[in-house]
């Protein structure tokens, strides 16, 4: 059906919003319940889908398919321990839950109310069974903005975004906003890029809008690239509705009326569910001509990235969008002066559009309340490597690494030592234990010489060498090197070498000068931000962790242990 | 990832494909409501169609869109999801995401050349296995994490790489077997 209002919404969100309470834990006379499983690719991975097709096949049985729903989710973040089930309203969750375990799930829980105890998350400190998400310390100083509606609707199902209020930001803001103040309250939130940037969202809107030129466009950049990194995979995947919406938004605000997502083609999930969330979208009339019976028109187009981590450079992004390789140009002009196809266009990451809903209904002051002072509101984290909970994670800005990555990660497994925290990918640096009380914003990070990023990060822990992390970035650096400008192609080419000759043991002291000059080289003179960062990696390493460079150069004798080092020679002369 | 891939553009590939698949692409390209800015996603479809974008298909293209073979080849070569090789029966894809790396994907990875005795994007000489390294699959939860074919395994470890070949191959040898003799 088609909404052409926003009474029209309301009276659907009404409609259907029974099952959503029950999820909600409002009050409600449904008497049925929900059994919600993971959907997301990590647990897809681990058979969630045989889970969901026993369940159902089980219910069929026993005659409840009635009163029980089950519902394929997005991802509960919580990825360690997947596959992810929780039943409602009775708010108990499930963990490793494999398709043998769907009979006691219904026969023991459904039917007799009875918990299946080896299915619930035992808490490795206490050794006791934690019944509810709230409980688990993995999600108690979490705050989900972005992630809102990932593991509580089904993506695939437009009225259940409706029911939790989807769409309604978008009638508003075309109803009862005229576009300026639709940009006002995204500059008032303080909502910086989340791609890594951190550009504030509102004034790239803004400088967008004030363009005078007929076509113009906005894209969203879904070329998630960064390895380890998939926040923006588990929003398209778990919530596709909020993107599409926030994209409306921004291109009434902007003036445009043509959007693109551009999108890895690795992510066939995260394409099938947008799809069906963009096929629904202009069924029921939220896409196409005279949006909420105004005169906005607006769709949006699919492109298909190709691998090439640089696309998630704007302009290289743009560039592949018209279909051609995917190398940066110069900037200035901007894209949102000069963009696709010369036209003006705006180009925003996945997270930052799906905060852009919750912060016109709620309200730009209620988003600047969280977070430090220069970055509001909060990020979504990848965290992974040597730690207990892998998975994702949002936060509010200004937590300290230490909370995320020992109260809500859990720690180190195995006993192990915390060694360091590599954040904002091939683009960043580490962190040792003495910054890890740093609170977490885009500034605060860029000080440490690090960056924020996408929001990926990765822990080590005291078995690994970071010179050998340090050569992994650099050779994922050099091959993705887009070979444009010379610094890039042949910089990091040649740094990789020089990191490769150290962990073979067979550099000098010479070398490690040479790197460091070739990396401040390649920092300032390089065309984008792709490989004016790729140095990163390696010079923070070599800050933390000179100790271990000196431990592979052959013309040092090096006191193990001690951290004090004799050089034989002076540096720059051979042995 | 922009590495050379070794293509010959004056010497055909020794491949022959059927007439239809070209004008499955052919009908495909006509399709399109323009074909500006379209060269991506014709290579996709390309790809779909022969699995691998041969020079010759390459070629096919450039003609159609009436743009330079050179043009084609810098787009084809420029991303890593194009390939210009047939690919052996089943992928084996060793995730090389930094999740993986610390959890010991080096490992699993040089395990799986000495096993196959083939490089990173070769193909075993029997046909049966090609290996590409792919960065991050997104399950950085089961790390380190193999997947064949769109299978996944997780928590991989060395001893296991044995046990994953063998599922294949003996699939393989099953559909040998089923065979009649004189069909041989």
């Amino acid at each position: 059906m088609q909404i052409r209002s926003l009474a029209e919404l309301n009276k659907l969100k009404q409609e259907a919003s029974g099952q959503i309470m029950i999820r909600q834990h409002r009050e409600t006379t449904e008497t049925n319940k929900n059994i919600l499983v993971c959907g997301g690719t990590g647990c897809l991975a681990s058979d969630s889908d045989k889970v969901v097709k026993n369940l159902e096949t089980i219910l069929k049985a026993r005659g409840l398919t009635e009163q029980v729903k089950v519902i394929r989710t997005g991802c509960f973040g919580f990825c360690e321990q997947g596959p992810i089930v929780k039943i409602e309203p009775d708010n108990v969750f499930y963990v490793r839950v494999g398709p043998k375990d769907a009979k006691d799930i219904i026969d023991e829980h459904i039917v007799k109310g009875n918990r299946v105890q080896r299915l619930l998350y035992e808490d490795p400190q206490t050794k006791e069974k934690v019944h509810t998400q709230e409980e688990m310390a993995f999600y108690k100083k979490q705050l989900r903005v972005a992630l809102r509606n990932c593991g509580l609707i089904n993506p695939e199902d437009i009225y259940e975004y409706i029911a939790v209020g989807g769409y309604e930001a978008l009638g508003k803001a075309l109803t009862q906003m005229s576009r300026n103040e639709v940009i006002d309250t995204v500059k008032k939130s303080g909502l910086r890029g989340r791609g890594g940037g951190g550009f504030p969202t509102g004034l790239k809107w803004e400088i967008t809008s004030k363009q005078q030129e007929e076509e113009k466009f906005i894209i969203c950049n879904a070329d998630e690239g960064d390895p380890g990194a998939f926040m923006d995979r588990s929003i398209l995947e778990g919530d596709p509705h909020s993107v599409i919406e926030a994209m409306a938004i921004g291109a009434y605000a902007i003036g445009a009326d043509k959007g693109i997502v551009y999108i890895r083609a690795e992510y066939p999930l995260a394409i099938s569910r947008l799809t069906t969330a963009l096929q629904q979208a202009r069924e029921s009339g939220l896409l196409g001509q005279g949006i909420f019976g105004t005169s906005f028109n607006f769709d949006v187009k699919l492109k298909y990235g190709a691998g090439a981590f640089v696309c998630g450079e704007e302009t290289a992004l743009i560039n592949s969008c018209e279909g051609k390789r995917g190398e940066p140009n110069y900037k200035p002009p901007y894209p949102a002066e000069e963009g696709y196809w010369g036209h003006p266009t705006c180009v925003n990451n996945v997270e930052t559009f799906a905060n852009i809903p919750v912060i016109m209904i709620r309200g730009a002051e209620w988003f600047a309340s969280m977070g430090t002072e220069k970055s509001k509101g909060t990020k979504v984290f990848a965290l992974a490597g040597k730690i207990n909970n892998v998975g994702l994670v949002e936060v509010p800005m200004g937590i300290t690494l230490r909370e995320i990555i020992f109260d809500i990660g859990g720690g180190i497994p195995h006993g192990k030592k915390f060694k360091a925290v590599q954040t904002g990918g091939p683009s960043g640096g580490v962190i040792t234990e003495e910054n890890l009380d740093t609170p977490i914003d885009y500034d605060g990070l860029l000080a440490l010489g690090t960056m924020m990023g996408s929001g990926r990060m990765i822990v080590m822990d005291e078995d690994d060498n970071m010179v050998n992390i340090a050569k992994f970035y650099l050779e994922f650096t050099m091959d993705e090197a887009c070979g444009r400008c010379g610094p890039g192609r042949i910089g990091t080419k040649r740094l990789f070498e020089m990191l490769s000759k150290i962990t073979s043991g067979k550099a000098t002291m010479a070398d490690l000068d040479a790197i460091k000059q070739l990396a401040y080289m390649v920092k300032d003179s390089s065309l984008c931000g792709l490989c004016q960062t790729a140095p990163n990696p390696v010079l923070s390493t070599m800050k933390h962790f000179w100790n271990e460079y000196l431990d592979f150069v052959k013309d040092v004798d090096h006191p193990q242990g001690e951290g004090k080092f004799v050089p034989k020679n002076k540096i720059g002369m051979k042995s | 990832m922009t590495k050379p891939q070794e293509i010959d553009v004056m010497k055909p590939d020794g491949r022959e494909f059927p007439k239809e698949m070209y004008d499955e692409l052919e009908a495909f390209i006509e399709s399109l409501e323009t074909t500006k800015g379209a060269l991506i996603e014709i290579l996709h479809k390309a790809q779909g169609i022969f699995g691998y974008i041969s020079r010759d298909v390459q070629l096919f293209v450039a003609r159609k869109l009436g743009i330079p073979g050179a043009e084609v080849y810098g787009v084809v070569s420029f991303y890593s999801y194009f390939t210009t090789k047939p690919s052996g029966k089943h992928t084996i894809s060793v995730c090389m995401g930094t999740a993986c790396f610390v959890r010991g994907a080096g490992k699993i990875v040089e395990s799986f050349k000495e096993k196959l005795g083939i490089e990173a994007n070769e193909t075993t000489e029997d046909g049966l296995f090609t290996m590409k390294d792919v960065r991050c699959i997104g399950a950085c939860g089961l790390a380190p994490v193999v997947m064949v074919d769109g299978k996944i395994y997780g928590r991989v470890k060395v001893e296991d790489i044995d046990d994953i070949l063998n599922v294949y191959r003996k699939k393989e040898e099953q559909y040998a077997d089923k065979i009649p003799s004189g069909a041989k």
